[in-house]
């Protein structure tokens, strides 16, 4: 699904259709000099809604560049074309002035961001307090892969932060809205920084954009996939919790099963239930399928099968609750019911599991007699 | 009979799959290279990471492929290999010997054939286990089997 | 690899410790079956709890086994299948039919030792 080393496409993605109108182009082959308009429609946009003009700014502009592209002249951040002269230790040189800069201006930026958080709803399952310490620390991270190019810390971190905040159900979105956030505060001060200096600012830009964007990147991905993590694991929970091999008494499993089986559910409940019977040492096991409505063959084929595979490891089944819809497609498919042990409900497949057991079943009426 | 090859089964490389990693081969001359060819399938699943069944799976597919090397054609070689598809990996299990074939394919993979009074279950079993199987065969000239399982979700 | 067989009463156990070569089971089985009548045993255990697979040439092996011990009227049982060989012996289509099996070596002679009963042999020798 996602990858890491992939392009931003796979976050645009996820981004609102509304929220993607806007195209920023940092490629580095511009032709004519948009830059200035560019720059003009940031202007705009930012005083427009700047949230969310922000949130479709993620271009798939690689960067840091590859060790390939540094020696070579296709070294890809954008607009160095027109600096070819200085180029790239001009960038590295910006981008760690830049991050000289943002941490003097740490605190303050920090709560600017905090406030434009809290004040578009984002993390609203986070206390203020949380959100301030939150916000440090990313914020060191995010300099620091701006000064250095490295995104291992950063993802590092990301993949330690997501997997706090999952568990309180913070979402994709909301992940992706602080980042932008964060990109859109930052260049901010660098406009008021640079304001005067109309070619600095430019240069300025040019470098903090490919740069911030693969950093939002970084951090977005790396929150989608250990929340898809998060949800593999919590669905393989809800798989074996939906089917509990239950153990009623010594060397007797209860397995009842509930609902449609699909061909996966078939393999991980033969799984579940052979793997029960040796860990509980297990004789005699019920198999109930009151609660299947219906089983197609192959699913039909399967139960079969595990019968057969419980019998290699010493113990015997008995089949509860069998439809006779069911039996007719056990029939069709040349299945011997008389060989398999099946017995009408799970009261009766029991007192039979119990009787195979060696225990004896006494009347209540019975008992009271003995007295 | 006739003098061409025949066969039976369909397992092409799908679109966008990949062979990822080096392939094994292991030369099947003996009954010990069958415990070694299965030894590097279950490996090779294990890396993969195949649930417990599909490791066995494979390695019992290997075992039934190998056996058939030493009993029928003296020699041969198993080529293990694992792709890669869109959101899935597998593993292609290729038995290739040149010795006698098989003249009648539809026969011999039907339940209980066998010219060795064996149970006749090796080559359908195999079917049966592994996700996509081939199987081609020219008298004479050698059998190839090809058979793959994918990782399951 | 030699696989041991232990008597012990009235039991041949055979525990097969790794995974055997053809040669060596069907050696295996030819000792178990000479053993049964030289020592008049009532009954083999054979513990494949090692073995990681079983195709179709050591179940037939098996199978087959299981029938010549029970012409020499003692009864074996097969114990120890792991989970996923079963699985596997089951899609591949095997049966072990005729065959029985218990869970692992305790529940195989308490196995036996019921057969023993329920057939009214058990005053014959145990330990
Ligand atoms: N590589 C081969 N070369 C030549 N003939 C083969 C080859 N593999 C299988 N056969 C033929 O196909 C028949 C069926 O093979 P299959 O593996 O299904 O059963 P088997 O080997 O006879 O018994 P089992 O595998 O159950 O012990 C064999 O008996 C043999 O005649
Ligand atoms: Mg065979």
């Amino acid at each position: 699904m996602l990858c890491a080393s992939g392009g931003v496409s796979e976050v645009t993605g996820i981004v609102p259709r509304t929220m993607q109108s806007l195209e920023w182009n940092t490629g580095p082959a511009r032709k004519e000099g948009p830059q200035v308009r560019r720059i003009d429609k940031r202007m705009q946009s930012s005083t427009a809604n700047p949230d969310q003009n922000t949130m479709a700014a993620i271009t798939s502009k690689a960067w840091p560049p590859a060790e390939s592209e540094k020696s070579g002249t296709a070294y890809a951040l954008a607009g160095v074309a027109r600096h070819r002269a200085s180029d790239e230790s001009g960038t590295v040189e910006l981008l760690r002035s830049l991050a000289h800069l943002l941490r003097e201006n740490r605190t303050q930026l920090c709560e600017e961001w905090s406030r434009r958080i809290s004040g578009a709803s984002l993390l609203t399952a986070m206390t203020k307090e949380e959100i301030f310490a939150e916000a440090i620390a990313v914020y060191n991270n995010y300099v620091d892969a701006l000064e250095s190019g490295t995104l291992e810390a950063l993802q590092a971190y990301a993949r330690s932060l997501s997997e706090r905040i999952i568990p309180r159900g913070v979402e994709t979105r909301e992940v992706i809205g602080i980042v932008l956030l964060l990109r859109d505060v930052l260049a901010r001060s660098l406009f008021a920084e640079y304001q005067s200096d109309f070619s600095m600012l430019n240069r300025v830009l040019d470098s903090y954009e490919p740069a911030a964007n693969r950093i939002a990147n970084t951090v977005a991905v790396g929150f989608v996939q250990e929340r898809e993590r998060v949800i593999r694991e919590q669905q393989e929970a809800i798989r074996v919790l939906s089917t509990p091999v239950l153990q009623v008494r010594e060397r007797l499993l209860i397995l009842p099963i509930i609902g449609e089986i699909d061909p996966q559910r078939a393999r991980q409940l033969t799984e579940q239930l052979l793997r029960g019977i040796r860990t509980n040492r297990a004789k005699v096991v019920v198999i109930d399928i009151t609660g299947v409505p219906t089983m197609d063959a192959t699913v039909a084929n399967h139960l079969v099968q595990t019968v057969d595979a419980t019998r290699l490891l010493g113990a015997t089944v008995i089949i509860t609750g069998l439809s006779p819809e069911i039996a007719q497609t056990l029939v069709t498919l040349g299945v011997d019911l008389s060989k398999m042990n099946t017995v009408g409900d799970l009261q009766g497949g029991i007192e039979e599991a119990e009787r195979l057991l060696g225990y004896k079943v006494v009347p209540i009426s019975e008992l009271a007699h003995a007295e | 009979m006739s003098r061409t090859r025949s066969r039976i089964g369909v397992v092409q490389p799908a679109t966008g799959e990949a062979p990822v990693g080096e392939d094994t081969c292991v030369p099947i001359h003996s009954a010990a290279d069958i415990l070694e060819a299965r030894k590097r399938g279950r490996e090779l699943a294990v890396a993969l990471g195949f649930a417990a069944t599909d490791c066995t799976l494979v390695a019992t597919a290997i075992s039934e492929l190998a056996r058939n090397i030493v009993l029928y054609a003296d020699h041969g070689e198993i080529r293990l290999n694992s792709v890669a598809r869109k959101n899935s990996m597998g593993i292609v299990i290729t038995a290739r010997d040149d010795g006698p074939g098989i003249a009648d394919l539809q026969r011999a993979m039907r339940d209980g054939f066998s010219t060795s009074h064996g149970l006749g279950l090796g080559l359908p079993g195999v079917k049966r286990i592994m996700d996509e199987f081939e199987i081609s065969s020219k008298p004479k000239r050698g059998t190839t089997v090809t058979a793959r399982k994918w990782k399951c979700q | 690899m030699q696989v041991p067989i232990l008597k012990q009463g009235a039991y041949l156990i055979a525990s097969i410790q790794s995974a055997l070569e053809d040669d060596d089971l069907v050696r295996l089985c030819d000792a178990l079956s000479t053993q049964v009548g030289k020592s008049r045993a009532r009954g083999v255990i054979v513990d494949v709890t090692a073995l990681d697979v079983m195709d179709s040439f050591s179940t037939r092996t098996l199978v087959e086994l299981a029938t010549i011990i029970r012409l020499r009227g003692a009864e074996m049982v097969i114990v120890g299948i792991q989970p996923e060989v079963a699985v596997a012996v089951v899609r591949l289509g095997l049966k072990l039919e005729g065959v029985s099996t218990a869970l692992d070596l305790e529940e195989g002679i308490a196995y036996l030792d019921g057969k023993a009963r329920s057939s009214g042999k058990e005053k014959n020798d145990r330990g």
